[in-house]
């Protein structure tokens, strides 16, 4: 019945909309609302001696400033540690409003309420801040050094340190195995921070209804629910007063999954206490030192093989930069160290992190969350090894690839989710096979001899990666079919651009079976729905997508059920086709959804003559049961919510060729190829949407963005200008390949997308790079004026 | 990022505009396509406070081509100059560069004479002006109209040789003698983007087409357009050479896109690239 | 100040200070928010709007000085009875946009680049959209919608 819809390229529900400015993005919505602005710390470590708000009062239009000294105390005290963990000793947040100590730039010192965002930033510009500047630590190695202090009561800067050990089968642990390996090597690997920046920031809108105490929020936000949760208990209000609905979101990559951030605490008070809605718009600027960055760390490499290449002990230590504050967790650090194993069996395993506090923009996960570092470690010691044994660099990932009849592999880790790392499915041998036909893998050195042969310089690359989706805990569904015939799908997670209203659409189309038009989706709007956890994660697809999935046949079963009542049948031989239920090889016998739907419901009042049939003397049933069976509910509706036992994981490889100019150290990729495997896909059109776009961050993490920051802790490139996200003049074409191996997790059969694009991007063309020039890529992003310096550093050695 | 508030004063004619200009003096700022000057606005990196909007000046918006050279008024769009075909024909190293300012959105709105005021030293029109010796007039209440040749004008990062009473009115880039040929080689780093550096070449044959002048003009490597003669280097066949007086006479910086070594290095591979091509057009011409 | 403009070919007004962008103009005197802003500094493209036709960053201007021209927006691109524009409709059929932020821009831009240029390559295509940024797609497919709104435009004229 799945057949039809699942599996097909439709076209999205959403377009329409969003192409003829019908989008409601958070900024569209609280026309005449007030409006927010913060005052930001211009130091990266300071003490505030004192805040003189009394500038800003002229200002024609202003209505509220408030400090840290006027928050009640719930709403003051440090935002919550989202995701604690025991390794995690020494977790800080920082209060909505600073506290006596500004510890990046860009935290919020006040806020100022006022009657449009010009004269709000107006009045900011009034107020002054006497700060005693501190002497800020920025770089990762001097703080876990012992620099300056981030946190007073956090000596030597280290927030977690996590050891995980996976000995050999045979129990010999990873320095063991690596002293007594044929060959070792070790290196040191780098990579810098960056940040996921959508093109709309964040925004916050709060209207507090007086006359029935209750506070609707709107949010541009990757988790509703979790907004909601943490309003109500911030503000003290009951739960059922709060309602918090994601709308049209302009881009998350990650950084909209924190929560609650300031402005979501700050904004909805300042709502109620002023009883006027009070809009925050966040604009670049605010966002590139507000909002989280990722990425940044430093790795240590200790690896140990034998002469086919095989991994027989590898050590990783790794410094992960957190910035000033851990609100999510260390998360990102222990995704980088349990999915750096990518699709090999590692004999042994060690792998160590600290997360270092620097007096910088926190770090919280962006879409790959750690594993574009952990890649980029795997796959620059897979090329390291290829080099020093002489090797083809696809012999050697083939000599440690998970081999399909491994099934399921257990990693002997522990995932993000605080459950065992064992990978449910995949083919990592063919879609080696794959990607190396989809380059041209073999034929490559007839391609390098004839560009040489032009005075061009050309090379290749490959990554593989696997990834973790579809965490848990849960999402739900509900499914509601109208006495209309129409079906209205709810889950609780959000939207920023998955096309979520499309595929859930197909799924519930198909299990229902009824026309796809008549399905509408509504995501995070904890109104519908008030179970959830949130957008992240490469989870909406496996999670929401199952959670609906089983909602459908919930509303199926029971539609079976009163229609083989009506038609006098026995359910099991009823189809359903198009919205109309039959008898199967009995053609007058059918009855359409919308029948069913209006029957389901017993009723009193007859609103419409289609309502009549439902009426109590219309239709009076059995006289001695109640009109609503025991267990039963009125209506054509059902609720379901899936829980999944373990992660699902979703598998690719990748492929580059670029071509650097030996004149001007320029890197121009030429060409792009990915195999992915993501199990069963939903909408093949969108799920390739994914990975260009996933393909385009990775370019951008590869080439062109780094945030640059200087040892004062000010961001020196915080702006469109200097921070380089690529344009379409920057991105190559892309070439896809799938690969569709089902998981055995969930009853669709899928594996999360969202994520994959980005992982390898940065192993693969450090690789190709690196095969162009003959120079060890040891560090990403790569400028020219890198490639040049690696040029001139190689020819000094020589 | 909302601009800060200011006053405003919006002339339709040059003599009011001149008066404004004037009146408002060191705390005015002249509003033209806005394309620099409105984000430091938004960033609140600039309050002026007052600011003379010339878009509604008549007789501004022009772009004359004639046998000397191209004018190009206050208020012509850079979007014009780079389309207008009498405008490549007398003076082609304009379109060159143009096509390499920003994206067309901003060449749309952006002037020319705005981007030689503003005179980021890493844009490509001050270099143009500068290879080109041309010149801007300046007018004001108290002085008149004057020229002043692109070496006067352009004193340092963000400065240029007018005063606060200053309106530019006018840009003259003057045509190429007989068998000339000229180029722009830049590299940045995303399309559009400020150049890391750029030369701009302007290379003169002789009838027996030996070589009668080189020059260029170097973007990004010092605090103004750096002109470098290298007809000696190049009249010797020697654009290696000719490269390495340029890179001698440049003064590149680190900067978070580019280190200076790098753009030392750069600038010698762009003057070989844009004396090469400029030498071949001038064959050609 | 009072400021007209032609917006979508209907003459609308609000009374606003010099320092009014035409981006907020347009989203918050205006009411039509279609018009995104992205960074408002000129980089990013998504409040591009067509200016008398021609495609500019309504974030880089002042209401005030565009005072008497026209002015269109994503809203008026459609057809008067509603039906989409070959650019939109090329955009929804090459799945030429994820979250559709900065949509409204890249559909401005592209609309004045097709009138310019009915046939553009590969690489004019995409240095017409160079200005204009995208998170979501990788530009893969809004570079597919651009040629296959060219094909649509020819078909239809």
């Amino acid at each position: 019945m799945t057949a039809k819809l699942f599996g097909e390229p439709v076209g999205r529900r959403e377009d329409p909309r969003l192409l003829t400015g019908r989008g409601r993005y958070l900024d569209d919505l609280g026309s005449g609302a007030l409006a927010a602005a913060f005052v930001r710390s211009p130091h990266a470590h300071a003490r505030i001696r004192d805040i003189d708000v009394s500038g800003a009062l002229d200002i024609e239009g202003l209505v509220a400033v408030y400090t840290f000294e006027d928050l009640p105390p719930r709403v003051a005290e440090p935002l919550p540690l989202l995701i604690p963990h025991p390794a995690l000793a020494h977790g800080r947040t920082a209060r909505p409003l600073a506290k006596g100590v500004v510890r990046h730039v860009g935290e919020p010192v006040a806020m100022v309420v006022a009657h449009d965002r010009y004269l709000a930033e107006d009045a900011c510009a009034l107020i002054r801040v006497d700060y005693e500047p501190r002497e800020p630590v920025v770089d990762v190695e001097k703080a876990a050094e012992g620099g300056p202090a981030v946190h007073a009561d956090v000596p030597g800067n280290v927030a977690a340190h996590l050891v995980q050990e996976v000995p050999s089968a045979a129990g010999v642990p990873a320095r063991q195995m690596i002293e007594s390996a044929p060959y070792t090597l070790a290196f040191r690997l780098d990579i810098e921070r960056s940040a996921p920046m959508p093109l709309e920031g964040r925004g916050v809108l709060a209207r507090w209804d007086l006359d029935d105490r209750s506070l609707r929020v709107y949010s541009s936000t990757q988790t509703s629910t979790g907004v909601r949760m943490a309003i109500a208990a911030r503000l003290g209000l009951p739960l059922p007063s709060v309602e918090v609905i994601a709308p049209d979101v302009g881009g998350g990559f990650g950084v909209k999954l924190v929560h609650p951030w300031p402005e979501e605490v700050l904004v909805p008070w300042a709502a109620m206490v002023l009883g006027r809605e009070v809009k925050w718009a966040e604009d670049r600027r605010e966002h590139f030192v507000a909002s989280s960055h990722e990425r940044g760390q430093a790795q240590f490499v200790r690896v140990g093989f034998d002469g086919e290449g095989r991994v027989l002990g590898l050590d990783v230590t790794l410094l992960h930069d957190h910035g000033a504050y851990t609100p999510y967790g260390i998360i990102v650090p222990i995704v980088t160290s349990t999915q750096l194993l990518g699709p090999y069996r590692i004999g042994a395993y060690r792998v160590e992190f600290s997360s270092v506090y620097t007096n910088t923009v926190q770090v919280t996960p962006y879409r790959g969350a750690g594993r574009p570092q952990g890649v980029f470690c795997m796959e620059r010691t897979m090329d390291r090894i290829a080099a020093y044994l002489d090797l083809d660099r696809t012999a050697v990932r083939a000599a440690n690839l998970i081999q399909p009849g491994e099934f399921p592999y257990d990693q002997r880790m522990t995932f993000q989710d605080g459950r065992p790392l064992i990978y449910d499915s995949g083919d990592y041998p063919e879609s080696l096979r794959m990607i190396k036909e989809l380059i041209g893998w073999d034929s490559f050195a007839e391609f390098r001899a004839a560009a040489a042969a032009d005075g061009r310089r050309v090379g290749i690359g490959i990554g593989c990666y696997v990834e973790g989706t579809g965490v848990g805990p849960y999402e739900g569904g509900h499914v509601q079919v109208t006495s209309d015939g129409r079906v209205h799908v709810s889950t609780g997670l959000t939207s920023q651009g998955q096309g979520h209203e499309t595929v859930f659409a197909q799924i519930a189309a198909g299990e229902l079976g009824v026309p796809l038009d008549r399905v509408s989706v509504v995501t995070g709007d904890t109104r519908r729905l008030g179970y959830a956890t949130g957008t992240f994660a490469s989870r909406a697809a496996v999670v929401s997508g199952s959670a609906i999935a089983l909602a459908c046949r919930k509303v199926r079963e029971k539609a079976l059920r009163i229609a083989a009542e009506a038609l006098e049948a026995d359910p099991a031989d009823l189809v359903v086709e198009d919205g109309v239920i039959r008898v199967a090889g009995s053609p007058g016998a059918a009855i359409e959804l919308a029948t069913v739907a209006t029957l389901a419901n017993p009723l009193r009042y007859a609103f419409d003559a289609e309502a009549a049939r439902a009426t109590q003397f219309a239709a009076p049933g059995d006289p001695d049961r109640p009109p609503i069976a025991e267990g039963e509910e009125p209506g054509l509706e059902g609720r379901a919510y899936y829980s999944p036992l373990r992660s699902t994981f979703a598998s690719g490889m990748h492929a580059a060729i670029v071509e650097t100019d030996p004149d001007t150290a320029e890197i121009k990729i030429l060409r792009y190829a990915v195999v992915h495997d993501c199990g069963r896909l939903i909408n093949p059109m969108i799920v390739e949407g994914q990975i260009h776009g996933g393909v385009a961050q990775g370019v951008g993490g590869a080439l062109y963005e780094r945030m640059a920051y200087d040892s004062h802790g000010q961001l020196r490139n915080a702006s469109f200008m200097d921070f380089l996200m690529p344009y379409a003049t920057e991105i190559p074409h892309i070439e896809t390949a799938h690969l569709e191996t089902p998981s055995p997790l969930n009853p669709l059969g899928v594996k999360g997308a969202g994520e994959a694009g980005v992982i390898p991007v940065a192993a693969v063309i450090a690789g190709a790079v690196e095969d162009a020039e003959g120079i060890v890529i040891d560090r990403m992003p790569l400028s020219p004026s890198d490639l040049f310096r690696l040029r001139e550093e190689a020819a000094r050695r020589r | 990022m909302k601009p800060p508030p200011f006053g405003y004063r919006a002339p339709r004619e040059v003599g009011q505009a001149l008066a404004d200009i004037a009146a408002v003096g060191e705390d005015g700022k002249v509003l033209a396509g806005g394309q620099s000057l409105i984000p430091l606005l938004n960033m609140r990196l600039a309050a002026p406070g007052t600011v003379v909007d010339i878009n509604r000046v008549a007789g501004l918006d022009t772009l004359t081509a004639g046998p000397d050279g191209v004018r190009v008024g206050a208020l012509t769009r850079q979007a014009r100059v780079e389309r207008s075909e009498e405008a490549a024909a007398v003076q082609p190293l304009l379109r060159q560069a143009l096509r390499l300012v920003a994206h067309p959105a901003i060449r749309n709105r952006g002037t020319v004479v705005g981007s030689l005021v503003h005179a980021d030293p890493a844009a490509e029109l001050p270099a143009v002006l500068a290879v080109l010796d041309g010149s801007v007039r300046l007018a004001s209440v108290a002085d008149g109209e004057r020229d002043v040749p692109a070496r006067e004008f352009f004193t340092g990062p963000l400065e240029v040789a007018a005063g606060p009473d200053d309106l530019a009115v006018s840009a003259f880039f003057p045509a190429l003698p007989p068998r000339t040929g000229t180029a722009f080689h830049e590299v940045s780093r995303r399309h559009g983007d400020f150049a890391l550096a750029g030369v701009a070449a302007v290379v003169t044959m002789r009838a027996d087409l030996g070589l009668e002048e080189a020059r260029v003009a170097c973007a990004g490597v010092g605090p103004v357009p750096i002109v470098v003669d290298v007809t000696a280097e190049a009249g010797a066949g020697d654009r290696a050479a000719a490269a390495h007086t340029v890179r001698e006479r440049i003064e590149p910086e680190d900067d978070v896109h580019a280190g200076a070594a790098y753009r030392r290095h750069l600038i010698g591979v762009l003057t070989e690239r844009a004396l090469a091509e400029a030498s071949r057009r001038a064959a050609d011409a | 100040m009072l400021v007209t403009l032609t917006v979508n070919g209907v003459r609308r007004g609000a009374s606003v200070p010099p320092r009014r962008l035409l981006s907020d103009f347009l989203r918050h005197d205006l009411a039509l928010t279609g018009t995104h802003v992205g960074c408002e500094h000129g980089v990013c493209g998504c409040c591009t709007v067509l200016l008398d036709g021609e495609p500019v960053r309504s974030c880089l201007t002042f209401a005030v000085t565009v005072d008497g021209r026209e002015v269109t927006t994503v809203e008026g691109l459609a057809r008067a009875d509603g039906e989409m524009s070959p650019v939109q409709r090329a955009f929804a059929e090459c799945h030429a946009l994820q979250c559709g932020f900065c949509t409204p821009g890249f559909l401005c831009a592209v609309t004045a680049l097709l009138r310019d240029d009915p046939a553009p390559s590969e690489r004019q295509v995409r240095e017409g959209i160079s200005g204009n940024l995208c998170r979501c797609t990788g530009y893969q497919n809004i570079v597919k919608a651009v040629h296959r709104a060219a094909d649509l435009i020819a078909e239809e004229s």
